[in-house]
Order: structure tokens, then C-alpha cells, then sequence
């Protein structure tokens, strides 16, 4: 099988997988937007309606499939970094007891240890795993590099032909030269991110069977439709011909957006041996072959004058993401704050480990890191309130205020909420300033992220003759409760309730929506099912106007029961109403297109509390008050959770986390949730997440944008910023360690 | 399972309280099996127990008593997920890492991972299956639905079991106490808060009865 094959290019970005997706549909037919009290769900807090199945242990995840007769599959990886595979003998493996198949997956170069090398079916899991040591691969072990700063030495292992550095993305805007030479004060800095790794809680799992010529695969995967489409081209078979079906999946994080290789070998596998074939990812495989962020090594230096006006911005970053080209980290860049001179230059550093993959916010929380820990360090040398200094640059328009003016922009909102709310003027006026054994500092970083939905998104609500209202999409739950916001937009549009309406999802066979990463999921899915709900709710008005022979503008619908505006007396049951259709009715719901005269993006902004102990290292954080304009918020109770969430991984990968990788095997040292270090019960702080609500009635039907992505963008920043603030000293690579505040503490000699 | 060819550390737990629960210890490893028995994995056995042989166990498993063979080195992990196909109880980590298989042994959360089936029985042993009353859930599951403590879910059953345990324990938590209770147990889409919230809520329905 090719490489080409194998992997549906999941180093693919977000941004690039949304701008992939969709149709170009008629232009935006804005619909009145309904103001928030107009409803009686969007808006307010709903709890899951699929939180039964969660508490009871009945939620069906991948791992949780057994089916009659299902064989287990085993994958055997690479244990170098770099080798050439001479041969692959499976003679032996295939005669061991239990084995029903087994295939070689791979000729000539390896380039990463794990890469996939050979597959075993059995009918369990340790005879699988046993046959794999029965496999005989004979190895030319090559010289690797798995250290960023080792491949960009002369003389290192070229990983790539065309070399271990490669352009990867450039920018300019105005003039740098000349903004650098406006500027009464420059300055530069470098800062670093490190290898975070996805670790979601249900590894990597697939189940595949074949009935015929046509293939079902249960997946955990962010993207139904993307498997199918993945796995059709990996296998040759018509897409037509395959369907992906994930009823709950435990986190994804972007490591799922496309089909796997272990996917399509169970698949293979499946074929050969007409017997359903199971896949799962040990906790092992899950930390080292199924990608992680790349790391950013990154340098800004910026211009900027006496009043804090910044007059140019110059970012050079050079990213690795192993085998992948990583992630372009420039957007926060070129486009938070307004700057008319900007220079961008940004490369990839290729070594042998596993692609990167996209994960949670690819590329901005690497650039947002690096440059809001700039414009804290900027606003202390310049002598101003770091906030300040940021609305003294606020932009309305995208590209720092020389392109298109943002459709709506609530980051002014955020930044008054949050510092009110984490008691901004507390902060140390001068960076440091505290005394003693544990010092407190308050921090705050800003966000941008696109977040605007897919044009083209379809869903489809039925109503059934015995009353029963089901929504079709072909969308999945990755844990945000996609389920829940898709029955509150339904119902509340109908004028039902949210337990009302049975909402199928998680099969790529319903119709087409995008992939659930890139805050995708929300702005693309619920305008489609608004859109068909409301098309429902006027053809159920019409049905009652004839049925009461009024005039449809008559009807209201109260209590289940439609009625004369005018003449209550003139009354039928929705349930009268629907009893005598001939055939279900359905409703084609599609997300429309949005106006390209205006930017979109969400916004936001955190404030952090820390304190941390100067003898021991260790930071602490104290409160984090998040603030995000996400445009409508559907259901406030499950965007509030992914505001937590977003904070904690944030807080996690800014405190904890980082793949550390070997040089001499070129193999992880730490693939495990014990060594992998992330945050736990007792790191958590306390947070307070706020909505600034304001709607975006030229996006979509509803004003509303994706909220995914957001609350993971600033937090570590915004950590960062508040360790500065306690210590005067800005610790600018993460994880920051115990370790690392030591030993800057000890070069800024500050004494308990 | 990935523990069993010899090719890793020991199984260390996480948090120290839960590795006086957890049963066995040591990561054994394996050169050979007996062919023609049904074969499982040995994530954790204690030294003098003999390797693959077969043992007839009866279970107390959500108020039933089940009797199975089992192998002597299954994990009751595998036993209740593979067996029994009680598949709420979730495998995260096999190694006693992160508290996603989280049962309760005579009232006490136990790593199912980190114990063998053998060793469980005699003691009553209650998944997130058998937690819910007839027709009304117990007030920890009501409490996570109703403070949305998830969002993929997949730590939940564990994060529940390891709650009511503590709530088995201790009455009137305070916030420190439910946080420490909890500390064995890892929810990467990080509700925590709101798990912390869901506690504190189901200890006040349970006080009041």
C-alpha cells in the first residue's frame, strides 16, 4: 500500500480542511434575527439530552463493539527511527494458532518508529500480539535525527531529499524597513512551544465489516465523512459503497479527522478474512504514532513608537512537526492587532517522528503564545498597562486594519468583562514587584479564530405522521454535545421541546456536514437544522390554516396546539394535525453562504491568577476569567464546558506537557499517561466563562460562530503573562517547568 | 494489551491511596501460553500465583452472582469488559494511569486494570451499570447530567464510580476532599470544575435522603 494511500493527509490544517469543505451556495439570504428572548432554549442552559447513556455506561463508544465471529487486529511498528525494511517474512505468524491473516504494510524507507510495517489478525488481542513477534523484518538501520535543533545542523540526516529546513509560509504588508525606522523603541524576542500530544481518553479505534461489496467501519473520529470519503480512495472502492457510523467517541482534539492507517487495516484485513475486524490503540501507540502538536521555534521583533503605537512586526518561525511540515503559526500575528508593516517567514524543520496533526487551534496557540508574551514584555519596557497597550493597537479591520472591517467584533467587550471580573487593577503595577515565598501575578492574553461555519452544511428534519420529529445530520458528537444543541435549535424553532426531537447523527450516510474540528461544527450545523425547522414550522402553519380555513399570518402555535390569533376558539392539535399525512414530511435544512465584503472571526480574551513558589519552581493558577465573543451562544451549559476545557488543556500544555524523544533510539520516552505529564484534579483553577453575545446577523441564520478552538488559544498565554507579572521575569518556553522557573529565577537573582 | 511481553516498566500507579487499593503490582511477563485455552493477557499477578491455568470464580457482580472460568491472570477489567460485556467500565490505560475503569470493591473505587479477576471474588463488586436504581439514576449520575460534568463521556463511568466511593466515605466533603478523592481519575477534555460542582450537589441530595 502507498503512503499516498495510507494517510488522507492528516497533517492537513483546519483552516484548509474548512476551506476544503462546503459548496458555494447562492449569496446569503439574511434572515431576521430573533432577538435572544424570542427563544425559550437558544441561549440559556440544556443539559445533555444524551447525558442518560453517558451516566449509565450505555453510550456505545468504538471500543465497546463486539460483534459474533470479530477478530482482533494487531499492527506491528517500526522500532527505528530510520531504516530501510529489506523484507518482511509472515510465514510463521501466519501458522501460529488463532491467526487468520496477516499483511505486509510496508516496502523500502521508514522514516519514524512506529511507522506501520506489518498486520495481524487473530481472534483475540494477545494471540494478535503474540504473531507479531513472529514477524521477521529485516532492517537497514539508518542514521535519524529526531531534535529540531539537530536537524537544522550541517551534516545532520536528511529526513527530507530537498532538506531538513523548507520554506513553508511567507507574508509581507507594507513596508518593514520603514516601520522599523519609525519606531522609537525595537525589540526581539524568541520563544518556544514544545510536542504536545493529543492523549485522548478513548484511543484510536476502528471496527470494520463487509457485507458484499459494501464496507461498514465504526470509527472514533472527528469526521464521519471524511473516512468514508478517505477510505474509498485508500481501498479503490466507491465511495457509495462504504459507511461510517461513530455514535460516541471518546476526544479527538484533530488526531481524528481523516481515515487511519489502522482504519484502512482493518478494513484490508476485514476483506481478507470476511470476518469483522476491531482495531484499538494501545495507550502506548496513541502517544507516539497518531501525531501531536509540532513545536514552534519562534522570533518577533517589532517596532513600535513612545505611545505604545506599533509601527512594524517582523516573525520569523521555524516550525517541526516530525515527518509533516507542521503548522503556520503567523495569523495572530498578521492579524490581532493593527500594525501596517509586517514581515512573516516561516519554516519547516522535518525529523523522524510521526507527522504532527492538527490539534485543538493548530498554529494559533504556538503564534499566540510567542506574541501575546511579546506584547506583555513590549508593554513593560514601553512603561504602559499591558491592556492598554492592546487597545492602543485594536484593529477593526482583518490584516491588522488594512483589509476587510470584521462583521462584528466583540474583543473590546471581552477585555472590559474579563479585567472587571478578574480585578485587573490588583495586577502588580510593575512587573515582580511582590516580596516573600510565593508571589501572585495577573496575566491576560487575547484570541482570534476563524470559527465561521461551512455554506453547504445540509440537515434534514422529518415529521412523522404519529407527531415525532427526527433531525438528520451527518455531523458527530465529539463530546460537545452536538446532539443537544442540534434538538434545542430544532425545538425551540418549532416551538417543541428539546427531548421532542430525535436527532440522528454520526453516519455518513445522513446528509453532508463538515468534519467537527476548526470550530466547525456549531456555525455550519445549527443554521442548516434552523433552516429546515423553520421551513417545517411555516409548512405546518399552512397545514393549519387550511385545516382551520384562516389565513396562515393567523396561526400561532402554543402548547402543541395550533390556533386563529384572532379567534382562540378556532383551535387543532398538533398531534390531529400530522395524524392524517399520507407520508412523513421532510425538510431539507441547508447553512447558507455569508457576504465575502466582510471578515469573520471570534474573538476573545483571558486573565489569569497565579502564584508561584520561588524556592520550588512550581506555578500555581489561581483563577482564569475567560471572555469570548462566539457570536450566539446555542446552549450555554455545554459551551460553558468547552471554555473549561479549552483553559485546562491550555493551562496543561503551558505547565506540563511535552513528548520528549530520545536521540538515540529516536524513540518517545514518555508514551504514557504517567510520564506524559498533564493536568490533574489538583491543578485545576478556579474559571469563570463569559459570553459577550453579540450576534453576528450577517454570518448566518442564527449569528452564531464555533466555539471549539477559542478558549485554548490564549490561556497558556495569558498563564504565561501572569508568572511575568509575579516574577518580572518572562519564562518563554513551555512547559513552564518547576525546573525551568527555577533556573530563570536564579539568572534574575531573585531572592525569597 | 501492550503490558504482557516483558518490554515494559513496572505498572506504577498514579496516586499512592489508590495504589493501596489496587490489588497487584508487578507487571509480569510472559514467554509462553498453553495453547487451546482461551488466552488473556497478564497485566499483574502476584508472584505465587500460577500462570494460565484456568479457575472456575464465582462473581458478585451489580447484585447478580456470576460463575465463570476465568484465566488466573485476567484483569478484572478484561473480565467485566470481554466476559461480561460490561463495557461502561472503559479501558484508557491498562496500567493504572488515569482511573477509567474505576469500580467499586465492597464500596471502595478500585483500578480494574490493576487487579485480577481472581482477586475480586467474595467481594461485591459494582459497575457503572449497576449503579442506577430501577427507575431513578443515583444522585451522582443525576448530578453529572444535570451540571454537564462531561463532554466525550469516556471518563465519566470512572470519574462516577470514584465519586461515589468517596461520597461512600465521607459524607460532607469539602471542596479539597473532593478534589483529593478525585485525583486518580484523568479527564482530558477538562470538565473537572464542573465534576467538582456535580459532587458537592449529589453529597447535598444524598444528605437530605
Amino acid at each position: 500500500m502507498k503512503k499516498e494511500q495510507m494517510i488522507d493527509d492528516p497533517n492537513l490544517e483546519y483552516a484548509e480542511l474548512a476551506k476544503s469543505q462546503g459548496t458555494q451556495t447562492a449569496p446569503a439570504q439574511l434572515q431576521p434575527q430573533p432577538k435572544p428572548d424570542e427563544f425559550k432554549y437558544i441561549g440559556k442552559y440544556t443539559p445533555r439530552i444524551d447525558g442518560r447513556k453517558i451516566v449509565t455506561g450505555a453510550a456505545q463508544y468504538t471500543h465497546d463493539l463486539y460483534f459474533e465471529g470479530m477478530l482482533q487486529a494487531k499492527i506491528l511498528r517500526s522500532p527505528h527511527a530510520c531504516a530501510d525494511v529489506l523484507s518482511i517474512d509472515l510465514s510463521q505468524a501466519l501458522d501460529y494458532p488463532g491467526v487468520k491473516a496477516a499483511l505486509k504494510l510496508k516496502e523500502g524507507r521508514v522514516k519514524w518508529a512506529g511507522e506501520p510495517i506489518a498486520a495481524v489478525a487473530a481472534g483475540d488481542e494477545q494471540t494478535a500480539e503474540e504473531a507479531l513477534n513472529l514477524i521477521k523484518v529485516e532492517y537497514k538501520v539508518l542514521p535519524h535525527v529526531v531534535s529540531q535543533e539537530k536537524a537544522m545542523e550541517q551534516g545532520a540526516p536528511l529526513v527530507q531529499d530537498q532538506g531538513n529546513v523548507q520554506k513553508l509560509n511567507e507574508y509581507n504588508r507594507g513596508d518593514i524597513d520603514k516601520g522599523f525606522k519609525e519606531a522609537d523603541v525595537v525589540f526581539e524576542q524568541t520563544y518556544k512551544t514544545s510536542w504536545e500530544v493529543h492523549q485522548t481518553a478513548e484511543t484510536h479505534s476502528s471496527v470494520a465489516k463487509w457485507e458484499g461489496d459494501n464496507l461498514t467501519v465504526w470509527d472514533s473520529t472527528q469526521a464521519v465523512q471524511s473516512v468514508r470519503d478517505g477510505l474509498a480512495r485508500a481501498l479503490d472502492i466507491p465511495a457509495a459503497r462504504v459507511k461510517v457510523i461513530k455514535h460516541y467517541m471518546g476526544g479527538g482534539f484533530g488526531s481524528k479527522l481523516s481515515a487511519n492507517d489502522h482504519t484502512i487495516i482493518a478494513a484490508r484485513l476485514a476483506r481478507e478474512t470476511d470476518r469483522p475486524v476491531k482495531v484499538v490503540l494501545t495507550r502506548r501507540e496513541n502517544s507516539y504514532c497518531v501525531g501531536y502538536r509540532p513545536s514552534a521555534h519562534a522570533t518577533l521583533k517589532a517596532g513600535v513608537k513612545k505611545d505604545g503605537t506599533l509601527t512594524a512586526l517582523h516573525w520569523k518561525n521555524y516550525v517541526c512537526g516530525g515527518i509533516g511540515r507542521g503548522d503556520r503559526c503567523a495569523e495572530p500575528v498578521t492579524d490581532v492587532y493593527k500594525c501596517p508593516n509586517v514581515k512573516v517567514e516561516e519554516y519547516s524543520v522535518f525529523v523522524n517522528t510521526c507527522s504532527s496533526r492538527a490539534t485543538r487551534a493548530p498554529g494559533h496557540t504556538q503564534g499566540t503564545f510567542a506574541l501575546e508574551g511579546f506584547m506583555e514584555e513590549l508593554a513593560a519596557k514601553l512603561r504602559m498597562d499591558p491592556l492598554e497597550f492592546r487597545l492602543k493597537n485594536y484593529s477593526l479591520k482583518e490584516k491588522g486594519d488594512t483589509g476587510k472591517s470584521y462583521s462584528t467584533k466583540g474583543l473590546d467587550a471581552c477585555y472590559k468583562l474579563g479585567a472587571e471580573k478578574i480585578g485587573w487593577a490588583r495586577r502588580n503595577k510593575k512587573p515582580g514587584a511582590g516580596i516573600g515565598k510565593i508571589r501572585t501575578g495577573i496575566g491576560m492574553a487575547s484570541q482570534i479564530w476563524p470559527g465561521a461555519g461551512v455554506p453547504g452544511t445540509l440537515a434534514d428534519l422529518k415529521i412523522y405522521a404519529d407527531g415525532s420529529i427526527e433531525v438528520e445530520c451527518g455531523t458527530q458528537d465529539i463530546g460537545t454535545g452536538t446532539r443537544t444543541h442540534i434538538a434545542v435549535v430544532a425545538a425551540d424553532t418549532l416551538g417543541f421541546e428539546p427531548q421532542d426531537i430525535t436527532v440522528k447523527i454520526g453516519n455518513s450516510d445522513y446528509p453532508w456536514a463538515p468534519i467537527s474540528g476548526g470550530s466547525l461544527t456549531v456555525p455550519s450545523v445549527a443554521p442548516a437544522v434552523r433552516d429546515a425547522a423553520l421551513k417545517a414550522a411555516d409548512q405546518l402553519k399552512q397545514l393549519a390554516a387550511k385545516k382551520l380555513n384562516i389565513a396562515a399570518a393567523d396561526v400561532v402555535f402554543e402548547n402543541k396546539k395550533f390556533m386563529s390569533k384572532n379567534d382562540p376558539s378556532k383551535a387543532v392539535e398538533y398531534k390531529d394535525l400530522v395524524r392524517t399525512l399520507p407520508r412523513p414530511m421532510c425538510f431539507h435544512g441547508e447553512r447558507s453562504d455569508y457576504p465575502s465584503t466582510f471578515a469573520f472571526q471570534t474573538f476573545g480574551a483571558h486573565f489569569a491568577e497565579v502564584e508561584v513558589d520561588v524556592e520550588t519552581g512550581k506555578v500555581n493558577v489561581r483563577k482564569v476569567v475567560a471572555a469570548h465573543d462566539v457570536g450566539r451562544v446555542i446552549n450555554r451549559q455545554t459551551a460553558e464546558s468547552q471554555v473549561l476545557g479549552g483553559i485546562i488543556q491550555g493551562l496543561s500544555a503551558g505547565l506540563f506537557e511535552e513528548k520528549i524523544m530520545d536521540s538515540e533510539t529516536g524513540t518517545m520516552v514518555n508514551p504514557n499517561l504517567h510520564d506524559y505529564k498533564i493536568a490533574t484534579a489538583l491543578d485545576i483553577p478556579e474559571i469563570v466563562p463569559l459570553f459577550v453575545d453579540v450576534i453576528d446577523d450577517r454570518l448566518n441564520n442564527l449569528g452564531t460562530k464555533g466555539l471549539g478552538e477559542p478558549p485554548r488559544i490564549p490561556a497558556t498565554a495569558a498563564i504565561a503573562n501572569a508568572v511575568y507579572n509575579a516574577l518580572g521575569i518572562h519564562i518563554r518556553e513551555i512547559p513552564m517547568t518547576p525546573a525551568k522557573v527555577l533556573a530563570a529565577l536564579k539568572r534574575k537573582e531573585v531572592q525569597p | 494489551m501492550e503490558d504482557f511481553r516483558g518490554k515494559k516498566k513496572k505498572a506504577v500507579t498514579r496516586r499512592a491511596f489508590l495504589q493501596s487499593l489496587g490489588g497487584g503490582a508487578v507487571g509480569m511477563s510472559v514467554a509462553s501460553r498453553v495453547l487451546g485455552q482461551e488466552p488473556f493477557s497478564i497485566q499483574s499477578a502476584p508472584a505465587e500465583m500460577e500462570l494460565y491455568s484456568k479457575k472456575r470464580i464465582s462473581l458478585a457482580v451489580n447484585g447478580k452472582t456470576i460463575s465463570l472460568e476465568v484465566e488466573s491472570g485476567e484483569t478484572l477489567l478484561q473480565t467485566l469488559r470481554d466476559r461480561l460485556k460490561l463495557t461502561g467500565t472503559k479501558r484508557t490505560c491498562s496500567r493504572g494511569e488515569c482511573g477509567g475503569c474505576t469500580v467499586l470493591l465492597d464500596g471502595k473505587p478500585v483500578y480494574s486494570c490493576h487487579l485480577l479477576a481472581v482477586q475480586a471474588e467474595g467481594k461485591d463488586i459494582l459497575t457503572i451499570e449497576g449503579l442506577a436504581g430501577k427507575d431513578k439514576l443515583h444522585p451522582v449520575q443525576q448530578a453529572f447530567i444535570d451540571k454537564d460534568a462531561y463532554q466525550c463521556g469516556f471518563c465519566t463511568p470512572g470519574f462516577i464510580m470514584a465519586s461515589v466511593g468517596l461520597l461512600n466515605k465521607n459524607k460532607q466533603p469539602t471542596f479539597d476532599d473532593v478534589r483529593a478523592g478525585l485525583a486518580g481519575n484523568l479527564c482530558r477534555c477538562g470538565n473537572y470544575q464542573k465534576i467538582y460542582e456535580a459532587v458537592a450537589s449529589a453529597a447535598d441530595t444524598m444528605r437530605r435522603g
